[in-house]
């Protein structure tokens, strides 16, 4: 993976003390709160319902078991002994004091971290893929291209001051992980004619009150051309974009109100006169540097399929569901792509103690070259597991409660905090997917029912991605009463699609109900073993409907 | 409002002018509006004349009138419209503009670096700003990654010995 290098250090070692030195004019009342917002923004910090709160990069999901360990620490010395992590791909405290927030910065930037840009108006951290580099069919590890990415919107003079939030996510496989036609950016790897890596970018898709899939408006961008492209597509937005009205200040709306023709023309105006003016200018030098931080382990030579892992499914079910559920295929033979669920029925969707953490830090160091992945689904990836080794694993992760074998289930959901921590919430979503997923605990069921995957979102914000989600819950507030709004059919892959609403609202009590129902109608309708998603996609809507408000 | 020029607090020997009405004596920053209703007779005047530029009122208004103009005034409405930043890059980098690039309105002690940064060279701060605190501003970031108005050599130069 990266390591930084003397100028990322002293950037990172700047930027620390800076940020000391602006809590510290807050603690002493040089500057007021309103002052001091936009200064903590930049660094990840929140004010919460109940207290500060601290989001910390992890760039494209990426952690060494090293810093996996200072995470643990962090979250055993100033939270709660636990952290959680996001659909960003990072990980949040919810408890520090404002006063240590300066120290866990230099604890973050002695194992090369920080939490630059997690929030405020600003190009925020770049997700990507969390098969990078073990995808069997990617044009190559996005990682370099984020990395990149990540360096050059460090601190941007020019775009620091956005109308709103910005979200690069880049996947180098035409298999979407990464859900990059809802960002403010996204960004695919592709073959250029000259058999080159290139890109092609999407813009304005996002999530929140007006939901937007991203358009393609640059096709296969050469290596050359990418920030410049990129920059250009700042520009026109900061320039362009709406900052009189929080709701239409994303760039999706920019995009919408001017059309995908009119954002095309603008940028590639733009485009052409900032290579008149001095290009950004990426040397190939720099480019490959970065390449070599992501060149492949050391892979051993090994045999797909191993006996000692014949043996142990058929002497352990328990192993063989994990790994039928939970365990992807690697490019490299005798390697496999280990999920860790972050899932456990009855627990909080993404939580993780200090003692987890250090946990698989040590299972990365034992199987998976000292690397764990974030995703954004919350879970985590041990990416480079050797087959004869997932056993061996798998008894450790399961004495842990890290071996929940529902990735991609019904019981492994997208929920944001909602009531218990946000002071925007309509509802509690926490609640809500624990009260589902006790529903659904049995694991034949599960398994029976397959890939369905639930989102919950406390308001319309969409923190917990509830537009794109097979089934997505959305929290309402009908005078004072939680209520929670339905919609099926959405999707964050290569094809993503928003979801419809059902119709009317459901209270709490009858949540849990409609979801049992809308499996029931899925499982009901299902032909050849096809996804719900497929099921609704092939039937539509009224099915759904029928059953659903056939009480009423 | 104190001005910052050149890393020192200065005497701002401009005055902005009424959108109407009889010109001050001396140094004037116009309004566009102004600007574009009475180019000739702004321009026939002896004394140095400037323009502010509000918040979406972009750069190319004025492309072909810079060589006018002695000071350029960007407005930040609130310090969190960042509109001003993409102006002074490109009067700076792409329109060529010289004369003195200065920011006005809510004008912060931390957004002076990324001011500095786009090309401005002269600060009216509306804060209680030292020049301690401007100088600390303007080196508590030792390193960066971009090119952008201010020339300074950027990380990837540096790591591939431009
Ligand atoms: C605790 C308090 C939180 C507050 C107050 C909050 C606030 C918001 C707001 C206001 C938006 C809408 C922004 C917009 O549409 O422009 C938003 C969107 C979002 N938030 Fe949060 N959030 C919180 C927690 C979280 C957490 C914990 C996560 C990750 C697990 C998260 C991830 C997101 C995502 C992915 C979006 C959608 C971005 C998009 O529009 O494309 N948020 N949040
Ligand atoms: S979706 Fe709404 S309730 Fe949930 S975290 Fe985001 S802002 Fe809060």
């Amino acid at each position: 993976m990266y390591r930084y290098d003397e100028f990322d250090h002293a950037l990172v070692q700047d930027r620390v003390k800076q940020f000391s030195g602006q809590v510290q004019r807050r603690l002493t009342g040089e500057i007021t709160e309103d002052e001091f917002k936009p200064l903590r923004l930049m660094n990840g910090v929140y004010l919460q319902l109940h207290a500060y709160m601290l989001r910390v990069a992890v760039p494209y999901g990426t952690l060494s078991s090293r810093q996996m360990r200072m995470l643990a620490h962090i979250a055993r010395k100033y939270d709660k002994g636990y952290g959680h992590f996001t659909t960003r791909q990072n990980i949040q405290y919810n408890w520090p004091a404002l006063k240590d927030i300066p120290a866990i910065l230099e604890d973050l930037a002695s194992v090369e971290m920080h939490a630059l840009q997690t929030s405020g108006n600003c190009i925020r951290n770049v997700t990507s893929d969390q098969y990078a580099g073990v995808a069997a069919n990617e044009v190559e590890d996005p990682r370099i291209w984020s990395e990149i990415i990540r360096q050059w919107s460090t601190l941007h003079p020019e775009f620091s001051f956005l109308p709103r939030k910005f979200k690069f996510a880049v996947t180098g496989a035409p298999e979407d992980r990464a859900a990059i036609r809802v960002h403010d950016i996204g960004i695919e790897l592709v073959k250029g004619e000259d058999g080159q890596t290139a890109f092609d970018i999407y813009v304005g898709g996002g999530q929140g009150r007006t939901p937007m899939i991203g358009k393609l408006i640059g096709k296969a961008i050469s290596q050359e051309n990418l920030l410049t492209y990129l920059e250009a597509i700042m520009r026109v937005y900061n320039m362009h974009g709406r900052r009189d009205h929080l709701f239409k200040s994303r760039i999706k709306i920019l995009v919408h109100t001017i059309g995908e023709e009119e954002m095309r023309r603008q940028v590639e105006e733009e485009f052409a006169a900032m290579q008149k003016d001095g290009p950004v200018e990426l040397p190939k030098a720099e480019i490959e540097r970065i390449q070599a931080y992501f060149a492949a382990p050391a892979y051993e030579t090994l045999e797909n399929d191993p006996d000692e892992l014949n043996a142990a499914f058929e002497k352990t079910p328990a192993f063989a569901r994990w790994v039928k559920q939970n365990v992807a295929a690697h490019k490299v033979p005798g390697y496999a792509i280990a999920n860790i669920s972050l899932k456990p029925v009855g627990g909080v969707a993404g939580d993780a103690s200090a003692e987890q953490m250090e946990k698989v830090a040590e299972l990365a160091d034992a199987y998976s070259f000292s690397e764990i992945r974030v995703t954004h689904e919350q879970n985590l990836v041990l990416a480079d597991v050797p087959q004869k080794d997932l056993f061996a694993l798998w008894q450790e992760l399961d004495a842990n409660g890290l071996g929940t074998p529902n990735l991609g289930l019904i019981t492994d959901q997208i929920v944001c905090p909602g009531l218990d921590y946000c002071n925007l919430a309509n509802a509690r979503s926490i609640p809500i997917g624990q009260a589902i997923a006790k529903k659904f605990e049995d694991l034949d069921r599960q398994n029976d029912i397959g890939e369905l995957k639930i989102k919950i979102s406390g308001c319309i914000n969409a923190c917990g991605h509830h537009h794109v989600g097979h089934i997505g819950i959305l929290g309402v507030d009908k005078k004072g009463t939680e209520f929670y709004q339905v919609s099926l059919g959405g999707s964050a892959d290569e094809k993503t699609s928003l979801g419809d609403i059902t119709g009317p609202a459901f209270t709490e009590d009858k949540i849990v109900g409609a979801v049992e129902n809308i499996v029931e109608t899925y499982l009901s309708e299902r032909q050849n073993g096809e996804r719900f998603l497929d099921t609704y996609r092939r039937i539509g809507m009224k099915p759904f409907k029928e059953k659903l408000y056939a009480a009423h | 409002m104190p001005l910052i020029k050149d890393g020192a607090f200065v005497e701002d020997a401009w005055t902005y002018a009424d959108e109407e009405g009889p010109l001050p004596e001396g140094p004037v920053i116009v309004s566009l509006t102004r600007w574009q209703n009475e180019k000739e007779a702004l321009a026939a005047r002896t004394a140095p004349l400037g323009i502010k530029l509000l918040s979406g009122e972009e750069p190319k208004e004025i492309a072909g009138d810079l060589d006018k103009f002695a000071v350029i005034a960007l407005d930040f409405p609130m310090f969190k419209n960042g509109r001003a930043y993409s102006y002074a890059r490109l009067l700076r980098e792409r329109y060529g503009y010289k004369g003195e690039l200065r920011a006005t309105g809510d004008v912060l002690r931390d957004q002076l670096f990324f001011m500095h940064r786009c090309g401005f060279d002269a600060y009216e701060v509306s804060q209680r700003i030292t020049i301690d605190g401007w100088k600390e501003a303007m080196d508590e970031i030792s390193v960066v990654y971009q090119p952008a108005s201010d020339g300074r050599k950027t990380i990837f130069q540096a790591r591939h010995g431009d």
